[in-house]
C-alpha cells in the first residue's frame, strides 16, 4: 500500500475506534449486589413465627449472597443472553449434536400444570395423565426402533450408555459369566469407553480400515467369549452407515456377545429404517438431539434405552406398565432390574417435548432424516475440493473434513472454527473424531434452508481463500465477537472457578 | 411440513449439486432388509396437540389443582415469573454446551454465578456446573471420594439418605468392588453418631450424611466430619432439600469435604421429577478431582475478563476411560433457572422462604400430634418435612384424601415394610394457614 | 535435536545419568504434542519406583498423560519451579524442564533404553 493510502486507512480506523467506545463487560451478578436491595417479595407469615432447631445447627446469614432488584435481574441475564449464540440465531453446524430447531409448542405443553406442577409421588389413580404419557412414549420409541421395551429414565445419553451396558452385563451374569472385555472402534464417542469402564469392563479398541469403518476381519479377531459387547455408533462418527451391520451383528452374537447401538446420529435414519432390524439388542437415543429437546447452554438431555425382548428384564425400575384394564402403573416389582439410576422416572419434562415433537411429524418422521441427509450432503458437494476429506465413502446426515490442506498454511481446524464465528456461524465440531487428525465435523440437520447451507459454504470458501492469502486473519479469529479468542491455558493454569466476597474489595475484570 | 424449509424448488437445485436424482439415492448404505417405516399417526397440527396434551395434564393432580403436601425429595417452591420467562429467550434455550467461549459467554458467566451460588451456600470452595440430579451426583461424590483416597474400598452410608439415592448408588457401585455399609437410624428417626463412627475404619473412603434426612430430621453435619476425619476418611454431604441451605448451618464449616445432592428447590419446578439440578461443591485441595463441567475464569487475547470450560482433561471427550466420570450433559438450563432464582431471592430472600417454610412446617406438626388418633413418632429438629402416624393404613388414607384435592403426604410403604400407617408431609412457604388447617380436618374426618 | 547425553523412552520420557543419579523429563517431540502444560502432578522424595512405574501425570488444556519412569531408584529430588509454573516444561523440556531425580538402584536398565538416534527414529517412524 502507498504511504498516502496507508495514512488514510489509519485515519479511518482510528475514528471508527473514537466514535465505538471500548465494550464493558457484563458485571457478575454478585458485583451488581448492594445492602438493602430487594428482588423479591413474600406474603407475610401467617403462622407463628418459630425456629425449633437448635441454634448451633443453623446459620445466622448467607455472606456474599446477592441483594439485588428484579430490574438488575432483567438487565443482567438479558445482557448476558446477547453474548451467546443460539440456534434461533443460525446455523450450528455441530457434527453428532443435531442441533435443530427448538418448536415453541415443546415449551408451552411442557409448561402445562399438570406436566410442570406435578409430583410422581402423589397416588398413582389421579396421575394417569402423566403416566400415560410416558408409555406412549414408550411405545412410540419402540415403533421407531423396532425393539421391544424402552426404559425412559436415564437422565442423557452417556447414562443411557450406562444403562445400556450394565443390562448387558446383567444378562451375561445370570448365565454364569459377565465377561471382561468391551470392544469399541477408534472412531467413538469419548462416552463409550468411559461408560464401559464405569460397568466394569476393560476396553479395547478397534482400528477402523481405509473406509473409515469396522473391519470385519478385526473384529473377527477379536470377538471372543471374554467380550460382552461391540458398541457401534450407527452411522458411525464420520456419517458412514455399516451397511455390513447385520453381518457385524452376527460375528457378535455368534461368541454370545451383544451388539450396542450408540443412538447419538439416529437423525439420519429415523423412520425409514429399523436398529432392531440390523441386529442391535440395546440402543440408547438422545432426546435433545433427534428429537428437538432444547439444548439450554448444556443440558438438561435425556437418553431414553430401548431393548430387545431378552434384556427387558434387566431394565431400571420402575418401568411404566398397562393394565388389562387400560390405566397405567409403575411397576416397581422387578427382580432382575438393575436398579435405579437416579431418582423419579426420568426427565419427564423432556418427555413431554419429545413426545409433541413427535406428535407433530407423525408417520412424516422419516423426511426428518431425508431433509437432514439432503442437507448434509449438500454441504458436502459445495465444500469438496476446498478441504480435504479423509474418508471418501458415502455420508448420511454429517461428514467429516479435515484442515489438512490449510495447515500447510499453518491454519489449523480451531482458527477456521473461530474465523466462521466472524462470519455469523457457530463452528462445527472441531479434532472429533480423533481418526481424522484436524477434524472439522460438519451436521447442518434437517432444519436448515438452502440460503442458509449456501451461506455457510460461502463462509467456508472464503475461509479457504484467507487461508492462503491472509492465513493471519484466520489464526488470529475471531475478531467480531464479544470476547476475542480465549486464553485456555491461563483458566487452567491459574484456576478461578468462582466468585468470592472478599473479591469485591479488589475486584477483577476489564477496566 | 413446518420445520423443514427446503421448497421444491430448493430440493431440485440441491439434487443437481449433489448429483444424484432421487433423495432415496442418497440412502443407498442401508440395506433394504433393515429399511422400515414406523406405523404411526398422522402429523398432529399445534392446535391438536395443545388438545392432546391439555387432555393428558387434565388428568394429573398437581400442586395447582390440590392442597400440595409432598416432599420426599422433590419440593413444591416458589418460582418466580422472571425467572421462567428468561427461560424462554433464544439465547439461553436454544443454545448448545459453550465448548466455544467466544460466542458462549452468557452461559459460562451465568455457569460461574451458579458455581458462586452453590459455594456460598454450602460453605465450600468450589462447585461444578451441576449433575443430572440429586441421587447420582451422590454417587458421583462417592466416586470422587474413592479417586482421592486410593487404596480403600468402603463407602459409609446413613441409612437416612433417601432410598432412592442409596439404591442409585448400589446400581453404580454394583461392578466396581467396591463395599458399600449402611448405618441404620437410632429409634427417634437421626443418625446414631456412635453408630456412624463404629462404621468407619481404616478401609473407608467416604462417610455420607442426610441433612435434613430422609424422614425431615435435621442431622448435625459434624456427626460425619468427625467419624471421617478420625479414619482418614473424607466426609460428604447429602442435601435432598437444598432450600434448607439457606437456614441451616453450611457443611463446608462443619469440615465437611464435598457437599452434594439436588437442587431443585431453588428455582427449578417439580416437572413431575425431571429435568432436576444435581449439584457438587469441595474443598480447592480436592478440586482436580470433581467430575463433571467447570467453569473458570480468564482473559481474552485483549485483555478483557473472561470465561471457559477448564479441566476439561478430566472429561470423557479427552480422557476416555480414565476419565473421572462417563458424564457429557450438565443441567444447564436448569443450572440458569437456578442461578436467576438465587440472585433475586439471595441473601434475604433465601433465608425468608427457609423460615417460612421451617415455621408452616411447625405450625402444621403442632397441629397433627394434637389430632386424635394421630401422632408424630420422631420428636427430634426437623426443618420443613416430618413423618406422621395415622390411626389406620397410609395409603387409602391419603388417597382419599386426594380424591378430595389434598395431596396430603407420602407413604412411607413405598419404601419400607413395618410402617404402614406411616406417611411423609412436607410444607414450604407456598403452603397457606387455610391449606393447612384443611389439611388437619380432612385428617381428623377420615381417621 | 534430541541431545546426545541421554537415553530415551518410547512414552518419550528422557533420562540422563550422572554417577548414580537420574535426572528424568519429557522430550521436546512430547511437550509439542501436548500442547501448553498447565498442571504437573510429581511424587515426593522418599518414594521408590521400579522401571516402567508410573510416578506422575502431566497435563496440557487438550490432554493428560501419564508419566513412567525409565529406570528403577528412589526419588532424591522433585522440579518444585516446574510444578509451580509449568510452562518451563514447554520451554525448556531438556533443561530447566527437568522432572524428578533419581538415585539408581543398578546401572543395567539404561543399556535397554534407546540413544538420542534411535529415538529420533523412533519419533519419525511413529508419525507415520
Amino acid at each position: 500500500m502507498s504511504a498516502e493510502i496507508e495514512e488514510k486507512a489509519s485515519a479511518a480506523a482510528s475514528a471508527a475506534d473514537r466514535r465505538r467506545p471500548e465494550p464493558r463487560h457484563e458485571p457478575l451478578v454478585f458485583e451488581r449486589s448492594g445492602r438493602g436491595k430487594v428482588g423479591y417479595s413474600l406474603p407475610p407469615l401467617d403462622v407463628p413465627e418459630t425456629l425449633a432447631i437448635p441454634p448451633e445447627l443453623t446459620r445466622s446469614d448467607i455472606e456474599g449472597e446477592t441483594e439485588i432488584t428484579e430490574v438488575e435481574v432483567a438487565r443482567h441475564f438479558t445482557r448476558l443472553s446477547r453474548l451467546n449464540f443460539s440456534i434461533d440465531q443460525g446455523l450450528y453446524p455441530l457434527g453428532s449434536c443435531t442441533m435443530k430447531h427448538n418448536p415453541r409448542t415443546n415449551e408451552e405443553v411442557a409448561r402445562l400444570p399438570g406436566f410442570a406442577a406435578a409430583h410422581p409421588l402423589a397416588p398413582e389413580e389421579l396421575t394417569q395423565g402423566t403416566l400415560e404419557l410416558a408409555w406412549r412414549l414408550e411405545r412410540i420409541l419402540i415403533e421407531l426402533t423396532g425393539l421391544d421395551r424402552v426404559t425412559l429414565q436415564p437422565s442423557a445419553g452417556a447414562q443411557g450408555e450406562l444403562a445400556g451396558i450394565l443390562m448387558i452385563r446383567a444378562a451375561l451374569a445370570k448365565t454364569g459369566d459377565p465377561r471382561r472385555i468391551v470392544l469399541i472402534p477408534d472412531s467413538a464417542h469419548g462416552t463409550n469407553p468411559a461408560s464401559a469402564h464405569f460397568a466394569g469392563y476393560e476396553v479395547k479398541e478397534l482400528k477402523s480400515n481405509a473406509r473409515g469403518t469396522l473391519d470385519l476381519d478385526v473384529l473377527q479377531a477379536a470377538m471372543t467369549e471374554k467380550v460382552a459387547a461391540l458398541m457401534l455408533t450407527v452411522p458411525n462418527t464420520l456419517g458412514v452407515f455399516e451397511d455390513r451391520i447385520t453381518e457385524i451383528a452376527r460375528i457378535v452374537h455368534a461368541k454370545g456377545g451383544y451388539l450396542y447401538g450408540d443412538g447419538a446420529n439416529f437423525n439420519s435414519f429415523v423412520g425409514l429404517a429399523r436398529p432392531g432390524r440390523m441386529g442391535i439388542d440395546v440402543m440408547h437415543m438422545n432426546l435433545h438431539k433427534t428429537f428437538s429437546t432444547p439444548h439450554g447452554g448444556g443440558g438438561p438431555g435425556s437418553g431414553p434405552v430401548a431393548v430387545t425382548r431378552a434384556l427387558a428384564p434387566f431394565l431400571p425400575r420402575p418401568t411404566v406398565e398397562r393394565r388389562s384394564d387400560g390405566t397405567f402403573a409403575l411397576d416397581h416389582d422387578r427382580p432382575e432390574s438393575i436398579g435405579r439410576l437416579r431418582t423419579f422416572l426420568g426427565n419427564f419434562g423432556m418427555f413431554v417435548r419429545a413426545l409433541a415433537y413427535i406428535a407433530a411429524y407423525g408417520n412424516r418422521i422419516g423426511d426428518v432424516a431425508r431433509g437432514a441427509v439432503l442437507n448434509a450432503n449438500y454441504i458436502r458437494a459445495g465444500l469438496a475440493g476446498l478441504y480435504h476429506l479423509k474418508y471418501d465413502a458415502p455420508t448420511l446426515h454429517e461428514v467429516v473434513f479435515s484442515d489438512k490442506r490449510q495447515a500447510q498454511r499453518d491454519v489449523h481446524a480451531m482458527d477456521i472454527g473461530k474465523r466462521l464465528m466472524d462470519y455469523g456461524f457457530h463452528p462445527p465440531t472441531v479434532y472429533f473424531p480423533l481418526i481424522v487428525p484436524g477434524a472439522l465435523m460438519i451436521e447442518p440437520t434437517e432444519t436448515e434452508g438452502k440460503a442458509g447451507l449456501d451461506a455457510f459454504v460461502e463462509a467456508m470458501r472464503a475461509i479457504a481463500r484467507e487461508s492462503e492469502e491472509e492465513p493471519d486473519v484466520v489464526r488470529t479469529a475471531p475478531h467480531t465477537t464479544p470476547v476475542r479468542r480465549v486464553d485456555e491455558v491461563a483458566a487452567a493454569r491459574n484456576l478461578v472457578l468462582r466468585w468470592r466476597p472478599s473479591d469485591a474489595a479488589a475486584p477483577r475484570g476489564a477496566p | 411440513m413446518k420445520f423443514l424449509p427446503a421448497s421444491d424448488a430448493d430440493r431440485e437445485a440441491m439434487l443437481r449439486a449433489i448429483g444424484v436424482a432421487r433423495v432415496d439415492d442418497l440412502f443407498a448404505s442401508i440395506p433394504a432388509e433393515v429399511r422400515g417405516e414406523p406405523e404411526l399417526p398422522p402429523p398432529q397440527s399445534e392446535i391438536e396437540i395443545r388438545r392432546l396434551f391439555g387432555e393428558l395434564s387434565a388428568r394429573s393432580a398437581n400442586a395447582r389443582s390440590s392442597a400440595f403436601f409432598l416432599g420426599a425429595g422433590l419440593y413444591n417452591h416458589y418460582v418466580s415469573a422472571i425467572a421462567d420467562q428468561m427461560l424462554y429467550r433464544a439465547e439461553w434455550l436454544t443454545a448448545y454446551t459453550p465448548y466455544q467461549p467466544e460466542v458462549s459467554q452468557g452461559t459460562l458467566q451465568s455457569i460461574f454465578e451458579f458455581q458462586t451460588h452453590v459455594c456460598l451456600l454450602t460453605g465450600l470452595d468450589v462447585a461444578n456446573a451441576s449433575l443430572y440430579e440429586g441421587a447420582s451426583a451422590l454417587a458421583e461424590a462417592l466416586l470422587m471420594a474413592g479417586r482421592l483416597c486410593r487404596g480403600r474400598r468402603r463407602a459409609v452410608l446413613s441409612a437416612g439418605i433417601h432410598p432412592e439415592y442409596r439404591e442409585t448408588v448400589r446400581t453404580y457401585f454394583a461392578n466396581l468392588d467396591l463395599e458399600i455399609a449402611e448405618v441404620p437410624l437410632a429409634a427417634d428417626g437421626g443418625t446414631d453418631a456412635r453408630a456412624l463412627e463404629a462404621a468407619v475404619d481404616e478401609r473407608t473412603f467416604a462417610v455420607a450424611l442426610q441433612s435434613p434426612n430422609f424422614y425431615g430430621r435435621v442431622e448435625d453435619w459434624k456427626t460425619a466430619s468427625r467419624a471421617a476425619t478420625a479414619r482418614g476418611a473424607l466426609s460428604i454431604a447429602v442435601v435432598a432439600e437444598a432450600a434448607s441451605l439457606a437456614l441451616l448451618a453450611p457443611p463446608g464449616q462443619a469440615g465437611i469435604d464435598i457437599a452434594c445432592g439436588e437442587a431443585q428447590s431453588l428455582g427449578v419446578p417439580m416437572q413431575n421429577g425431571g429435568p432436576l439440578l444435581g449439584f457438587l461443591a469441595c474443598r480447592t485441595a480436592h478440586q482436580r478431582q470433581i467430575p463433571g463441567r467447570l467453569v473458570g475464569e480468564t482473559r481474552d487475547a485483549e485483555g478483557r475478563r473472561a470465561f471457559c470450560l477448564t479441566l476439561s482433561t478430566r472429561e470423557q471427550h479427552i480422557r476416555r476411560e480414565k476419565a473421572t466420570s462417563n458424564i457429557c450433559t450438565n443441567q444447564g438450563l436448569m443450572a440458569l433457572a437456578s442461578n436467576i432464582h438465587l440472585s433475586l431471592l439471595g441473601r434475604r430472600g433465601l433465608r425468608e422462604i427457609a423460615t417460612q417454610s421451617h415455621a408452616k412446617a411447625e405450625y402444621l406438626k403442632g397441629r397433627i400430634a394434637t389430632l386424635p388418633g394421630y401422632r408424630i413418632p420422631y420428636p427430634g429438629p426437623t426443618f420443613n418435612e416430618f413423618v406422621v402416624e395415622a390411626p389406620a393404613e397410609a395409603q387409602p388414607l391419603l388417597l382419599r384424601l386426594a380424591r378430595r384435592g389434598v395431596l396430603a403426604g407420602v407413604p412411607l410403604s413405598r419404601y419400607e415394610a413395618g410402617s404402614p400407617n406411616r406417611f411423609l408431609v412436607a410444607v414450604t412457604e407456598l403452603n397457606t394457614r387455610e391449606e393447612m388447617d384443611r389439611l388437619v380436618a380432612e385428617l381428623g374426618a377420615a381417621a | 535435536m534430541n541431545p546426545d547425553d541421554r537415553h530415551y523412552t518410547q512414552s518419550h520420557e528422557w533420562v540422563r545419568i550422572d554417577r548414580d543419579i537420574g535426572t528424568i523429563g519429557i522430550t521436546d517431540h512430547a511437550q509439542k504434542e501436548l500442547g501448553e502444560i498447565v498442571y504437573l502432578e510429581l511424587p515426593e522424595a522418599g518414594h521408590v519406583f521400579n522401571a516402567d512405574e508410573e510416578f506422575g501425570t502431566i497435563e496440557s488444556v487438550k490432554a493428560v498423560s501419564e508419566l513412567f519412569t525409565p529406570i528403577s531408584g528412589e526419588v532424591v529430588e522433585v522440579n518444585s519451579a516446574a510444578i509451580a509454573e509449568p510452562g518451563i516444561i514447554n520451554d525448556d523440556p531438556f533443561g530447566d524442564g527437568w522432572l524428578i531425580r533419581l538415585k539408581l538402584s543398578t546401572d543395567e536398565e539404561v543399556r535397554k533404553l534407546m540413544t538420542a538416534e534411535q529415538y529420533g527414529e523412533y519419533v519419525k517412524s511413529e508419525e507415520k
